[in-house]
């Protein structure tokens, strides 16, 4: 049980960040389908800003300083290239699906051109095991090696990361931010009424800047936080349709922070089942129950999607995605 | 008056096709660049980002090194090449189709990925599936073709009903029923009997549907050992086709209608709620004839881990149909471009220190730049626009004048 709860909180913390990432764009009245190639980037702009440091003789005791650095940096990396979209569609009125295909087909080639040919392979690798630097055990927070700290001791003092606490806070924060705040009042003004907004003195096109760009940032720290806790850091132009698993936990969960948390950790579950199902033993006696289902780990992996659907096909007269996200604000239409 | 309309649509014409050689053109100069900017970084020789670049523009015309000349580049018509392109073109035509026809419906086709795998998955099962010893295997051919629209047609359909009925964008149902063809067609093959078993080097990959007797006519065009067949004349049949529908018959008109405007179309009496589906349907039909026609050539394997990633064919349609804006016969052309770019990439990967991903990179650029084809076309524009308003003022002016003598 500790282990698959464990798994899930890895995979749940990247899948709410990214579909907070999600939720600001779109709040701000831009449709971010490019959160897939921002995760490729900051995957990538992680580990290889990673794989230097280590190489230029970062100290393994100063690991957390390292991957407190590497979260600043794939947020600006992210951040940046997020620009890109909000060049296109604040700037030049383009379409923003057709933007957010366009970086998603961007990411993975950039990534894999520049892996290709200054490594000569296909995958980055940090130049040191993820975990053995990374991971934190309940012995570094001053626990014996052989002491039991029950359910919830084990899920947040042992095996877990920095990253993971770190997520959280950065996810409470904005949400509040995004809820409590003026500036998110605003924000949200600019997806739904942006015409209201201006007239207020409100400045769209800013505000629409603002939400891409912290869009940006949480969608490439979260593509570094994935590619660090479930593949080692390692970045090969890919994060496994990740990115558009976001998308559907931000679309079920209403675009509403609450429910996207649950919907996250409901998804991260399936995820993780899927990504061990053969070897799960949830409750510790030896008995691989969902080996022996025997259900294919395709099927959960197909599941969010088909979940989210089936929802959509029930919640769609209630859906509460902002209205004005997706057109271009233009000052001159009222 | 007639003639009047008759330039401005040429005009019209003119500048799209511009606009759209202004984004080739701005990425590759884009890809150019970087190969230059990568050569100085990486302290490459800098004549090396120049072959990369003549590669790059030289792409089906490459005819590799002269050995005996300094291992010179050399260019030339390289049929082998040229057949490629073909082959390679035939997929991607018929992707664009697809994006191109729900367009004209003011639909955005993102879900071709997903409809490509469906097609890819049915015409393979089918055309091995079926005993070439009890059934010929030209039917078998037809048979798997077929049953690679209907999947096609199937999985269109989804999002077509949820946009027409629930008036959920399409966008996202389209997103989420690619990922559930990418894991569905996994668990199709996964055990399967029509994996690889028998090359033990190769995991993953599905047998070729030649080992059943069934492949698609050559007809005398896999001049140069390339792998072009009668696969790319029927996807110029099918975009013949496609032009036909659309501009030419009240079903095309109403589809275009209900792009345009949807309540004036419910207005005007059509059924745009069916109109929607149909579209579509037909859009997805269309993505997985493109992959029965690349996976039935015969000689080709389909590597079945799909659950982890879409097959770009799919994806590449979205700038296939942009760059043509959608124009059913553009698409031949900007898929053969296209084509023409995939190999010029696979070449810089042969012949130089670069790799094929330069050339998704001038593809994405390309993509990216497409968006702002109204922006170019507004630009080129512009200085006639106010040219004829002032002239326009004038003439009122000029007749107020007259008024007031």
């Amino acid at each position: 049980m500790t282990f698959l709860l464990q798994q899930t909180v890895i995979y749940t913390v990247p899948l709410i960040l990214v579909a907070l990432a999600g939720v600001f764009a779109e709040r701000s009245g831009i449709i971010n389908l490019a959160l897939e190639g921002i995760m490729i980037i900051g995957a990538f702009v992680g580990a290889w800003f990673v794989r230097i440091m280590q190489e230029g003789g970062w100290n393994e005791d100063a690991a957390q300083g390292l991957l407190l650095l590497a979260l600043v940096v794939t947020a600006a990396a992210g951040a940046l290239f997020s620009l890109l979209l909000s060049f296109s569609a604040v700037k030049m009125k383009a379409d923003q699906t057709i933007g957010g295909t366009a970086l998603n087909l961007l990411a993975p080639a950039i990534v894999l051109f520049l892996v290709n040919i200054v490594f000569q392979q296909n995958t980055l690798n940090l130049r040191y095991d993820a975990p053995s630097w990374f991971m934190l055990f309940q012995t570094d927070f001053g626990f014996e090696r052989k002491a039991k700290l029950g359910l919830v001791g084990d899920l947040l003092l042992n095996k877990t990361y920095l990253t993971t606490y770190i997520g959280l806070l950065i996810y409470v924060v904005l949400a509040v931010i995004l809820y409590k705040t003026r500036f998110g009042l605003r924000l949200r003004a600019c997806g739904e009424h942006p015409q209201a907004a201006d007239s207020v003195g409100i400045n769209v096109y800013r505000m629409r800047y603002l939400g891409t760009s912290i869009s940006g940032a949480l969608a490439g720290m979260g593509g570094f936080i994935y590619a660090l806790t479930t593949s080692n850091g390692a970045a090969n132009g890919d994060v496994a349709g990740f990115g558009f698993l976001a998308l559907a936990v931000m679309i079920f969960g209403n675009w509403k922070p609450l429910n996207i948390a649950i919907v996250g950790f409901l998804f991260g579950l399936l995820k993780c089942i899927s990504a061990c199902s053969g070897t799960l033993d949830i409750n510790g006696d030896g008995v691989y129950l969902l080996a022996q289902i025997g259900v294919s780990t395709y099927v959960y992996n197909m599941l969010p999607y088909v979940i989210t659907l089936v929802v959509l096909a029930f919640t769609s007269k209630k859906s509460r995605a902002p209205k004005a996200e997706g057109i271009p604000y233009d000052k001159g239409q009222r | 008056m007639k003639k009047d309309t008759a330039r401005t649509l040429w005009n019209d014409g003119t500048k799209t096709v511009v606009a759209s050689l202004l984004s080739i053109l701005m990425g590759v100069i884009f890809g150019g660049v970087l190969l230059f900017v990568v050569a100085l970084c990486l302290k490459m020789p800098l004549s090396s980002a120049w072959e990369g670049f003549r590669i790059v523009l030289g792409g089906v015309f490459n005819t590799g090194r002269n050995y005996d000349a300094g291992s010179a580049l050399t260019f030339g018509i390289n049929a082998r090449l040229i057949g490629d392109m073909l082959f390679r073109a035939t997929p991607l035509i018929m992707t664009g189709l697809s994006v191109a026809l729900a367009y004209k419906t003011g639909l955005f086709n993102i879900g071709a990925p997903g409809q490509y795998l469906m097609g890819t998955a049915m015409s393979i099962i089918v055309a091995l599936a079926i005993d070439t010893s009890v059934v010929p295997a030209f039917l078998v051919w037809i048979l798997a073709f077929l049953a690679a629209i209907a999947a096609g047609a199937l999985w269109g359909c989804i999002p077509g009903l949820f946009k027409a009925y629930l008036n959920v964008n399409e966008v996202i149902t389209s997103i989420m029923t690619n990922w559930i063809a990418a894991n569905l067609v996994t668990l199709l093959f996964d055990g399967s009997r029509f994996i690889n078993n028998v090359d033990f080097g190769k995991t993953g990959y599905t047998l070729k549907t030649a080992t059943n007797g069934v492949a698609t006519a050559k007809l005398g065009l896999d001049f140069g050992g390339g792998n072009a067949n009668a696969g790319f004349l029927i996807a110029i049949v099918f975009a013949a086709a496609a032009y036909i529908v659309i501009n030419k018959t009240t079903f095309g008109y109403e589809l275009r209608a209900c792009g345009s405007n949807k309540n004036a179309a419910r207005y005007a009496g059509m059924n745009e709620k069916r109109n929607i589906v149909l579209s579509m349907a037909i859009a997805g039909g269309l993505s997985a004839a493109g992959a029965a026609l690349y996976f039935l050539q015969g000689d080709v394997e389909f590597y079945w881990h799909t659950s982890m990633a879409l097959p770009a064919t799919g994806f590449n349609g979205i700038p296939v149909a942009l760059l043509a804006s959608c124009s059913p016969i553009g698409c031949i052309f900007s898929g053969m471009f296209m084509a023409y770019l995939t190999i010029s990439g696979s070449q810089l990967s042969t012949f130089t220190a670069y790799n094929e991903y330069i050339a998704n990179i001038i593809i994405a650029v390309i993509v990216y730049l497409s968006a702002f084809t109204l922006f170019f076309k507004g630009l080129m524009s512009a200085k006639k626009k106010t040219i004829t308003v002032k002239s326009e003022d004038a003439k009122s002016k000029a007749g107020e004048e007259m008024k007031r003598k």
